[in-house]
């Protein structure tokens, strides 16, 4: 039963939605308090590169380099988010080329090929992988177990900051204030919460989350480094969190239906379906317009709409 | 508890005349400063290495020419970006929008007969901006119809398009893929375009590429569209105040199309430049790899969007990438120049600021309501009437 294509599909959607999962809500975070971080893609190239770095030089038990080089890759990733915090919420620069300067930066062509190089990291697999639990002896468990108890720790985190996140944003005074910080930062601020603040601290968190995302593709999707190797994720995430109308649950859902989605090719391959490559490696981005489009234009609008503020700086001196 | 640094904004009334000209220059210095250090953080010379950059792309005998080559793209997909921005319409895909031109650019130079050399390359051109241009209309209509933000659709339609250069040769014998020899059979690669139709290079000591004075003609036009034309004055009014523009009875959303699809057919001519001054043939990993339209953006903020300012910025942008294609090496790994050209564009958004207001940082601003802000707690003490039309 677990061999059926629809468990197996639903296993490798899980794989390849983790980052999405762990990158989109770190993106939900920021432009819940306004900030739209067009950095995504960077961050995690940023993350997956340090992080394959780091557990590939790391002379130590390997559980002990994977937690570092997870950790380290956080920490990249929320050096990166500050500095374009301080561009877009400090200097008010405008969000969109600020984000695409980011992308040139950090991205597929510039300081993580740059860093890759230096390190010599193309090439051989790595030391270490995250690896899957068997909880509770449950993995041969049917459909259940390969997908519930079956996972890496970095799945089970990401289920958490789902459930952590949905109770901050609803239920918490520092979520509600965020939120009134990403509709109406002029009320906000009248009410006494610090607007710079919120923003700095959600896109902060967001870029962790993002290179937490990177990292998952070098420690735990395949242990090696290619350039690009997240290959248009962090766009796809940003998309998501349109799709999922800026909430939590969506959110999750939408993830692992675009790691289905990318992962449709490889598993159909493997059964001897014979399609060209190019047709099951533009699915995610065909379905990334397509969602974004079915959002954007008809009833989603209505309904669920953007948090009012956001791209928007905010300034008192300006009325 | 986290304290920021207490950085003020007093507005500027009218920016220094010095300001627009000296940013640029400051930007790129600034860039290759930070990148310097980060070479040097990573046990390499910068000074060596910057001395050997200006070398290969400036000094050296031929230099200059790979300069040029290697601005060619960048003036016309500067200029498509250029269009765009000016008028806060956020085109990413001159990326893929180049590509789709190359594809029609090669098809039709694969099609061409000796129909002699001006008609080949009038044909080439008007395909890529054909190419360009439906490339473009996707994300234009579906933003203009079902109110779809062009920046995630721009950036989705640059990861497809490489998938369809991938397709024509690779994955199938397509109209465009060589089946000649056993070779190339085997090794797939694209048609040659007819040899008639290659497209002429200019001047003696130093080449200019044919693309690259299509790109100069182009900015010279664009700056006449857009300073002495209805549809020009339209671009200007619509990028102020799409609301003005509205009232003064522009129809906003045609206007958009039209320069959506402008900026497409521009970065289709790039396409056919590709093909029909240098490769000759679709190479979809050159492509690819060459994140041409990327790069245009950089190029045209750092112009601040000016259609003749794009010409002696790709000049400069397409010197720090030819130096880092001839230096690639273990020496002087390739990502340097993205994070140059990432950093320069970064540093010119950063310095938009400069232009609108004065930055103060630790003092207290003068103005009342900023005076008032200043001595706030920044730990969100008692609530400050925020400031309503105070200054401006």
């Amino acid at each position: 039963m677990n061999d059926s294509l629809v468990v197996e599909l639903l296993v490798s959607g899980l794989l390849y939605g983790t980052p999405l999962v762990l990158a989109g809500l770190g993106e939900l975070l920021a432009e819940r308090g306004g900030v739209m971080n067009l950095g995504v893609e960077a961050m995690m190239l940023m993350g997956a590169v340090t992080a394959f770095w780091f557990s590939q030089s790391f002379e130590g038990p390997g559980w002990l380099a994977l937690l570092l080089a997870i950790l380290i890759a956080a920490l990249v990733g929320m050096a990166i988010s500050t500095v374009y915090a301080f561009v877009v919420v400090t200097l008010r620069a405008n969000q969109v080329v600020s984000g695409l300067a980011l992308l040139i930066l950090g991205g597929a062509t510039g300081l993580s090929s740059y860093v890759a190089s230096v390190g010599e990291l193309a090439g051989p697999s790595g030391r270490h992988r995250l690896q899957a639990y068997n909880l509770f002896g449950l993995s041969d468990a049917p459909v259940v177990g390969p997908l519930i108890f079956s996972q890496n720790i970095l799945v089970y985190v990401s289920w958490g900051l789902v459930a952590l996140a949905a109770f901050y944003l609803y239920r918490t005074q520092t979520g509600l204030h965020l939120q009134a910080v990403g509709e109406d930062p002029r009320s906000a601020d009248a009410m006494g919460i610090n607007v710079a603040r919120y923003r700095y601290a959600h896109t902060v968190i967001g870029g962790a989350l993002a290179g937490v995302a990177g990292a998952y593709y070098t420690l735990a999707i395949a242990p090696t480094w290619v350039d690009n190797v997240t290959a248009g994720a962090g766009w796809i995430a940003i998309a998501l969190v349109i799709t999922a109308f800026w909430r939590p649950g969506l959110l999750l859902a939408g993830a692992y239906l675009f790691g289905i989605v990318t992962s449709l090719g490889f598993t159909l391959q493997a059964r001897g379906v014979d399609l060209p490559p190019e047709i099951f490696s533009s699915l995610p981005y065909v379905l990334t317009i397509l969602a974004v489009v079915i959002v954007s234009s008809g009833w989603g609008r209505e309904r669920f709409n953007a948090p009012a503020a956001l791209g928007q700086p905010y300034t008192r001196e300006e009325a | 508890m986290l304290r920021l640094p207490e950085i003020h904004f007093e507005k500027r009334l009218k920016p220094p005349r010095w300001l627009g000209p000296a940013m640029p220059p400051i930007a790129v210095l600034a860039a290759l400063i930070i990148g310097g250090l980060i070479l040097w953080a990573s046990g390499r010379d910068p000074i060596d290495i910057y001395q050997r950059m200006v070398r290969v792309s400036f000094t050296n005998p031929g230099a200059l020419s790979a300069t040029l080559v290697a601005a060619t793209p960048l003036v016309l997909t500067g200029l498509a970006a250029a269009i765009t921005f000016r008028m806060k319409v956020w085109n990413i895909g001159a990326d893929g929008q180049l590509m789709i031109g190359a594809v029609f650019a090669s098809a039709a130079g694969i099609a061409l007969d000796e129909q002699g050399l001006a008609v080949s390359m009038t044909v080439m051109i008007i395909a890529g901006m054909v190419g360009g241009g439906l490339w473009a209309a996707i994300p234009a209509l579906l933003r203009v119809y079902l109110n779809t933000s062009e920046v995630l659709t721009t950036l989705m339609l640059n990861y497809i398009a490489p998938l369809i250069l991938f397709y024509l040769i690779f994955s199938t014998t397509s109209y465009w893929r060589d089946l000649t020899t056993e070779g190339a059979r085997v090794f797939p690669r694209g048609k040659t375009i007819l040899e008639g139709a290659f497209w002429p290079e200019y001047g003696g000591g130093v080449v200019v590429p044919f693309g690259f004075i299509l790109g100069i003609v182009l900015a010279v036009l664009l700056t006449v569209v857009v300073r002495s034309t209805r549809f020009g004055f339209q671009m200007r009014v619509s990028a102020d105040s799409p609301t003005a523009g509205r009232y003064a009875g522009i129809r906003t959303a045609r206007l958009l199309v039209l320069v959506m699809v402008l900026s497409g057919a521009v970065a289709g001519i790039a396409g056919a430049s590709q093909i029909g001054d240098f490769s000759h043939r679709l190479e979809p990993k050159i492509l690819q790899f060459a994140v041409f339209g990327y790069t245009g953006i950089a190029v045209a903020a750092l112009v601040r969007y000016h259609p003749l300012g794009v010409v002696v910025s790709a000049i400069l942008v397409g010197a720090l990438s030819n130096a880092g294609l001839a230096l690639q090496g273990p020496e002087l790994p390739l990502g340097l120049i993205g994070v140059n050209q990432g950093l320069i564009l970064l540093l010119v958004a950063a310095s938009e600021v400069s232009a609108r207001y004065k930055v103060v940082v630790g003092r207290r601003p003068r103005t009342g309501h900023g005076a008032q802000q200043a001595g706030g707690d920044l730990d969100g003490g008692p609530a400050e009437e925020p400031a309503s039309g105070g200054v401006s």
